[in-house]
């Protein structure tokens, strides 16, 4: 394996990593707020499916990652109402937003555009494009910094930035603000904030809110960036992969990071190699499809680093009278 | 606040509610999309109960959802969500076809015995790992059985692609399975007491092994002593433990039962129609026993109810997608908001039902 073909691998790695990175801080800022969120997968197909009809129908991507965020935070929102509201179980709404997705974007594709539940490939302003950092050509001939800059860190669409952007930026609010420990605070014991005088329901309903945005703008990632336009379940099981490397980075946004760049790197691999042999020992594909897994019960077993959820999660407040 | 309302409200009235709320909104998607619901609804029912053919596919179907079903709802009953019939189905797939292959089987009468262990052996051992992390380390379970879902689709891909796909074939399953494993179908069941039944339809014997689970999981659940344990920690683990039961044993057994359960699927849909395991034969039925149970309310008749309910559903809207231009996938946005009122917004419908039933108690007094 030479340079070149390692940094193609890195580069694709970023690329995939992308939308696992967003849905993973997604669903950290929920569950941070004591508000577990199986529903991420449902999330990015519907927030996919919008934005990539949307710009399909006007041409711009913007608008179409408008209407992904949007409709993202409608699902978000019913599963506020189920969970914090109504105390409905949260894990059972999840399930619910995951289906109602994979079914209404199928049902509406077809209608809208008599495609087989798909969109119409989306051409020129309708995607987000590469954009080119400054001085990636003239760098480019210096030896090994100038090959990672130009092919590895620049050359990317907007919203990669965005979401490798949004790690600081989560750990510096959740960390370094009075809303971050408001929210962090009611994921592990609402009773306190209640007491402080800081409405739960509230918090809990902005964490879900930044969830849904999140997962909205990863959603239309994957359909107006990675790819160009909606196909039918085109998550395939990504929102699930972000939640499995929620758990695996403990619920920490630095750690959400490696763990996002560690799964995607194993799905680089996975597309780019069938089966690897390393010595005489042939790695299957599949492995590296269930890796993720694998290393997620593995750490939620405990055996390496035990993975502690917050305290109050999954538990809907009720008021002591 | 337990008391507010009488007990046919709480088992009948409200998932009857959320029922129908579910369906006024499948109706406004049908009309938001151009068709007409009176109509699909008409369709739905010639093709799903109108003739014994289509009866055999809705009975075919609620076989899964029985076995699916009760799953979800044996672990229910001990407090764990096991998302992961999926999973556990799909293994049992592998129990079927392992057992099928085995031997050169000279009638099913042998096959069948065979069959349902296998089936119910391997669902149970890929319930175990997820049952015995959350008992001994607590590790939730609804992660670990998600889990436990991809990588039961991984494993059974690397087997059906490299290990059991016949010498010479390109089409990743196992080949077909002896003919002595042919399971009778309800045609062959019903000839005899000369009632004619459809020659085509996939619905055979497996539906009544459905049935009989049923009244077994029944007399477990409320007859026995490992079912009055297992309802006990779904009430209250510490009063449990108080009581001398013992936590760890309770998650096991009733997660063992329940992977037998989904796993016993695969005689119906692996052994008695494809017979033969091939890629993604549980077609999401492990997801929908997740909606079964909820409007069962867990209880093994309203399980079988439901499951026939959406046994009619997915024959239904097959036809639907066949004659007009409603995808399939309408019946999974029905199946999503079922789930949705039954299970998570249950007190959306509780909550003025009880204000109700308490005027209506007040002003009686």
């Amino acid at each position: 394996m030479d340079f070149a073909t390692i940094l193609q691998v890195l580069d694709s790695t970023v690329r995939l990593a992308t939308p696992l990175l967003l849905a993973c801080l997604a669903g950290l800022f929920s569950e941070r707020a004591g508000i577990f969120d199986i529903g991420l997968e449902g999330k990015m197909l519907f927030a996919a499916f919008f934005s990539a009809a949307t710009a399909a129908v006007t041409g711009s991507v913007w608008l179409g990652l408008l209407a992904g965020i949007v409709s993202s935070m409608v699902l978000a929102g019913i599963h506020g109402l189920a969970s914090i509201t109504f105390r409905g179980n949260q894990l059972i709404s999840g399930v619910a937003i995951n289906f109602l997705a994979a079914g209404l974007t199928v049902v509406i594709a077809q209608d809208w555009f008599s495609q087989g539940g798909r969109t119409p490939s989306l051409l020129g302003g309708a995607r987000f494009n590469p954009i080119t950092l400054p001085f990636a050509e003239t760098l480019q001939p210096v030896p090994i910094l100038g090959p990672v800059y130009h092919d590895l860190i620049s050359g990317h669409t907007i919203p990669v930035y965005f979401a490798f952007a949004m790690v600081p930026f989560t750990w510096w609010l959740l960390f370094r603000t009075r809303f971050g420990l408001r929210l962090r605070a009611v994921g592990d014991s609402p009773e306190a904030l209640d007491t402080a005088g800081v409405s739960v329901v509230a918090t809990r309903y902005a964490a879900v809110a930044i969830c849904g945005v999140l997962c909205g703008i990863a959603g239309a990632y994957l359909a107006t960036a990675l790819q160009a336009g909606f196909v039918k379940d085109m998550t395939a099981g990504r929102g699930y992969i972000a939640l499995a490397a929620l758990i695996f980075a403990k619920w920490r946004p630095w750690y959400a990071l490696s763990a996002t760049l560690l799964f995607g790197l194993l799905q680089a691999v996975a597309l780019r190699y069938q089966n690897i042999d390393l010595g005489g020992i042939v790695v299957p594909v599949q492995v590296m499809d269930a890796l993720p897994y694998i290393l997620t019960v593995v750490i939620l077993a405990g055996f390496v680093g035990r993975a502690i959820p917050p305290r109050a999660g999954g538990e809907p407040y009720v008021k002591e009278r | 606040m337990r008391d507010v309302m009488p007990k046919w409200a709480d088992v009948v009235l409200i998932p009857l509610i959320s029922l129908v709320l579910a369906f006024l909104l499948s109706a406004v998607v049908i009309i938001a999309i151009g068709e007409d619901p009176v109509a699909a609804v008409k369709m739905m029912v010639t093709g799903a109960l109108g003739s014994t053919y289509a009866w055999g596919y809705t009975l075919y179907y609620a076989t899964n959802f029985i076995f699916t079903g009760l799953a979800v709802a044996v672990a229910f009953h001990a407090k764990l969500f096991n998302i992961g019939g999926e999973g556990q189905a799909t293994l049992g797939g592998l129990g079927v076809a392992l057992v099928c292959l085995a031997l050169p089987w000279p009638h099913w009468t042998l096959a069948l015995p065979a069959a349902v262990i296998g089936a119910a052996l391997f669902g149970a051992a890929w319930a175990a790992i997820p049952a015995w992390l959350q008992a001994k380390r607590g590790s939730h379970i609804v992660i670990t059985t998600i889990m436990f879902n991809f990588i039961g689709a991984a494993v059974l891909n690397y087997l059906l692609v490299n290990v059991m796909r016949p010498v010479g074939s390109m089409d990743p399953a196992t080949a077909k399975f002896p003919n002595g494993t042919h399971l009778p179908t309800l045609h062959d069941l019903l000839a005899p007491f000369g009632i004619a039944f459809s020659r085509a339809a996939p619905a055979n014997i497996s539906f009544l092994i459905a049935v009989a689970a049923c009244i077994l999981v029944y007399l477990l659940i409320w007859r026995t002593r490992l079912g009055y344990e297992i309802r006990a920690q779904g009430h209250s683990e510490p009063a449990a433990i108080y009581a001398g039961i013992r936590p760890v044993r309770i998650v096991m057994a009733a997660m063992l039962i329940s992977g037998a359960l989904a796993g016993l699927m695969a005689v119906n849909n692996v052994m008695g129609e494809a017979e033969r395991l091939v890629l993604n034969s549980v077609e999401g039925a492990g997801f929908i026993g997740i909606a079964v149970a909820l409007m069962g309310r867990s209880h093994p008749f309203g399980v079988f109810l439901a499951a026939i309910l959406f046994g009619f559903l997915y024959q239904g809207g097959a036809e639907l997608a066949l004659w007009t231009d409603i995808p399939r996938e309408l019946i999974v946005v029905i199946q999503a908001l079922v789930i949705l009122f039954t299970g998570a917004l249950d007190n959306m419908v509780r909550m003025p039902l009880e204000r109700l039933f308490l005027g209506l108690r007040k002003g009686r007094a």
